[in-house]
């Protein structure tokens, strides 16, 4: 249960989030979209307790995302906008996750078959050296071997083959039961056969909130 | 601890590849290889003699470089790991603020304190090997300066890296502070000196707030004080405290100066957004 209540986010002069209040429960899977800016991955961050809010609350599990981090990104699994150019190797990120969030390396593998991913071979490269689908392959497997109540996903298929894109979606269909999903798109009739809730912002509002 | 333990140790692993580190091993590594090669250890110039005057030249240089390259490889550690989003990703799991900063202060201590003093240490093993006469004080005191010297700097680059919101920036407040420490601080003073404004005291503690300075008089400390080369403030100095506690100061000073610094950065790292 993810509960945002009156959040605004300045950033100098531009007001980000504008008092924003939405609820988000158990079985929800929600399309987030909006035009570029609109404050879709603000409000991501905000949940994910790396901002502060200039107001308003926000509380998961009746927890702060900003004071109790450690507890509540136990149940979170999140993909960012743009994959990062970590310099650890694949096996040292493997290590990193597995050891900090007690993830067994195997479901990683799982996964990455899952998704068509050969990890074997690449494990002694950096992240950063494989390529933009890649990455984006091994996030999405690490997020879904974190096996979370809560999943965000901000734009992860831009980089995907439109075979991976179906891998991803039946994965997520599989995995969706009781958990919050929430999925930042500009494409919804991509992602439509996996959500039952639609919400669009638009300069750091949200304007439209239909389950469907 | 655990998870402290795992960033410190990936965060070495990582260092350990990168271009920067090699470059900087070789440096200390070659500084030392030289001062061999140059025959520093055969030659007796005015008291310093055999290991003891290598050792004192490689700190002497040490002093210098090594406050430049702490800074600029170590502060954007956190800035530019933010600049990239990498922070974002790696901080959605559940690592605690306190674990991912100090594992990244004690992996970084070590990557940057090992080369510095392995380098040393060969020197010490390369003159046994040659029969030369072994300087332990020197040595001991030496290391302790290193130790010192790494942990101030790398306090004040971590906290300017949790200050500073890019990476570049970072890079140049790091260019400023040792310019200045290096440099202006002494000129600063000398040129007070001059005016006779102040009194000799004030002036010399004052001189002696600047860990660089610290380092300098402490690296002379163990030799003669009668010796021309130590210059007015290191001779003022010896001649006031008694050497030992001029040491221990000369130590325990800049590596809680180091501390401090840390800790203001990641109190700092803490109350700001994190990406
Ligand atoms: N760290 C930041 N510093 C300054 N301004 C920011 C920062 N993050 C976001 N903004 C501003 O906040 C507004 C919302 O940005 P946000 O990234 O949330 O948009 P978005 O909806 O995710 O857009 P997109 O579809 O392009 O990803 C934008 O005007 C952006 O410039
Ligand atoms: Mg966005």
């Amino acid at each position: 249960m993810i509960e945002v209540r009156g959040v605004t986010k300045k950033f100098g002069k531009t007001v980000s989030l504008d008092n924003v209040s939405i609820d988000f429960k158990k079985d929800d899977a929600v399309a987030l979209m909006g035009a570029n800016g609109a404050g879709k991955t603000t409000l991501i961050r905000l949940i994910l307790g790396y901002y502060h809010p200039n107001a308003g609350t926000i509380s998961i599990n009746g927890m702060d995302p900003v004071k109790e981090r450690v507890d509540i990104l136990k149940h979170v699994s999140f993909v960012p906008q743009l994959p990062p150019p970590i310099k650890l190797s694949l096996d040292e990120l493997i290590q990193y996750i597995c050891s900090s969030s007690g993830v067994k390396k195997e479901r990683i593998f799982h996964y990455a078959n899952e998704m068509e991913l050969d990890l074997k071979p690449n494990l002694g490269k950096s992240f950063f050296k494989l390529s933009g689908g890649m990455k984006q392959k091994l996030l999405i497997a690490i997020s879904l071997a974190k096996e979370s109540e809560i999943m965000i996903y901000d734009e992860p298929t831009a980089n995907l083959d439109p075979k991976a894109r179906d891998n991803f979606y039946r994965l997520l269909k599989e995995h969706e039961e009781n958990k919050i999903a929430l999925f930042v798109t500009h494409r919804l009739d991509e992602i439509k056969e996996i959500v039952n809730r639609q919400i669009y912002m638009d300069l750091g509002t949200i304007v439209s909130d239909e389950c469907v | 601890m655990k998870n402290l333990l795992l960033i410190a140790y990936l965060d070495l692993k990582e260092s350990i590849r990168a271009r920067w580190f090699i470059i900087y091993s070789l440096v200390f590594g070659g500084l030392i290889a030289l001062f061999f090669i140059a025959g520093i250890t055969e030659s007796q110039v005015m008291g310093f003699s055999g290991l003891s005057r290598l050792l004192l030249m490689y700190i002497q240089v040490t002093i210098i470089i090594l406050p430049i390259f702490i800074l600029i490889t170590t502060v954007r550690s956190i800035s530019g790991d933010r600049d990239s989003h990498i922070l974002e990703y790696m901080l959605s799991f559940p690592i605690s603020l306190s674990q991912y900063y100090w594992g990244k202060v004690f992996g970084r201590f070590i990557t940057v304190f090992l080369p510095v003093f392995m380098a040393m240490a060969i020197a010490i093993v390369y003159g046994i090997s040659k029969g030369a006469a072994v300087p332990w004080s020197i040595f001991l005191l030496y290391t302790g300066l290193l130790f010192s010297l790494s942990s101030v700097f790398l306090g004040i680059a971590f906290f300017i890296s949790s200050v500073v919101k890019s990476s570049e920036m970072a890079l140049g407040i790091s260019f400023f502070v040792w310019i200045f420490l290096l440099a202006f601080i002494d000129i600063a003073l000398i040129s007070l000196m001059l005016q006779n404004r102040m009194s000799e005291e004030l002036i010399i503690s004052l001189a002696l707030i600047n860990p660089m300075e610290i380092f300098r008089v402490a690296a002379i400390s163990l030799f003669d004080p009668e010796l021309t080369v130590m210059g007015p403030v290191a001779f003022y100095i010896l001649d006031t405290v008694s050497q030992s506690v001029f040491v221990l100061f000369s130590i325990a000073y800049p590596m809680l100066l180091g501390i401090v610094f840390a800790f203001f950065g990641y109190s700092i790292f803490r109350k700001r957004d994190l990406v």
